[in-house]
């Protein structure tokens, strides 16, 4: 399974999505590196399809995926928790569902 | 801005093209459309708002809309209509004013007193996640402001997503 996490440096919200993401996949006893990816500039932000910081991908396929429409764009992702809030972070039974799906 | 700088003068205009500036007790928060951080203390920043109806609050857009859309006047129109805001939100085409004020982040929360000196300067409150935290660290700023008190935490390390400059 590869797993990345693209990330900029605009939004302080990596290493909260890091954390989250690793105690899913200890939790789901998933022995898979995080590879992180910096997004730097516009241009590799179109090339990666990037819809904001932070962005998880499982084999390739966004974890929480982007509403249709969404622009790829230097930015700072809005994620919506399973109780309604807004975050700058996936909610974890969101990521919890994309390893299983993977696995 | 440092903690007892005198507020820069400015005059911004608002959604319906009304212009405002500081007046007496005054917070000016930096926010945006675009960002989670920004989006998820907005409800407990209007919140206070609305409980200190004797203070002025100043909601201030400075992001680059030609990159960010979502931040555009139109955009921030449309979000004001659609939602209930106690207080103007305010466009800085310029990015003047939050150069003055040093913004950093949205949002980023300056508290004045009546004679325009800096009482705080940060974030809201502990965590953007906790709505439990109910913007506490602007509530205390402001009742010690109101008290004729300095703050006791004056000056907290502003969380969100960088303010967007134009290149």
């Amino acid at each position: 399974m590869r797993i990345e996490l693209l990330w900029w440096e605009g939004c302080p919200s990596t290493d909260e999505a890091l954390d989250g993401l690793t105690r899913v996949l200890r939790e789901e006893r998933v022995e898979a590196e995080v590879e992180l990816v910096e997004v730097v500039g516009d241009e590799q932000a179109r090339a990666e399809r990037f819809p904001g910081s932070p962005t998880i991908r499982i084999d390739g396929e966004d974890a929480v995926p982007a509403e249709a429409g969404e622009p790829v764009s230097l930015t700072c992702r809005v994620y919506r928790l399973r109780d309604g809030r807004i975050s700058p972070t996936p909610d974890p039974e969101d990521l919890r569902e994309a390893v299983r799906r993977a696995t | 801005m440092k903690i007892g700088d005198t507020a820069p003068d400015f005059s911004l205009p608002d959604t319906n093209g009304e212009r405002h500036g500081r007046d007496g007790v005054t917070v000016v928060v930096f926010t945006c459309n675009h960002c989670p951080y920004a989006l998820a203390w907005h409800d407990r920043i209007a919140q206070a708002a609305r409980d200190y109806a004797n203070v002025r609050f100043l909601a201030v857009n400075p992001n680059d809309a030609e990159r960010y859309p979502r931040d555009s006047l139109e955009a921030m129109r449309e979000r004001v209509a659609r939602e209930d805001w106690p207080m103007p939100y305010l466009r800085d085409e310029s990015q003047e004013v939050a150069r003055a004020f040093g913004a950093r982040t949205t949002p980023d929360v300056f508290v004045f007193d009546a004679e325009g000196r800096l009482r705080y300067r940060g974030a809201p409150d502990a965590d953007h996640r906790s709505e439990a935290e109910n913007a506490a660290w602007l509530r205390e700023a402001l009742d010690a402001v109101l008290a004729g008190e300095q703050p006791a935490r004056p000056e907290t390390e502003p969380v969100g997503c960088s303010v967007k400059w134009k290149r």
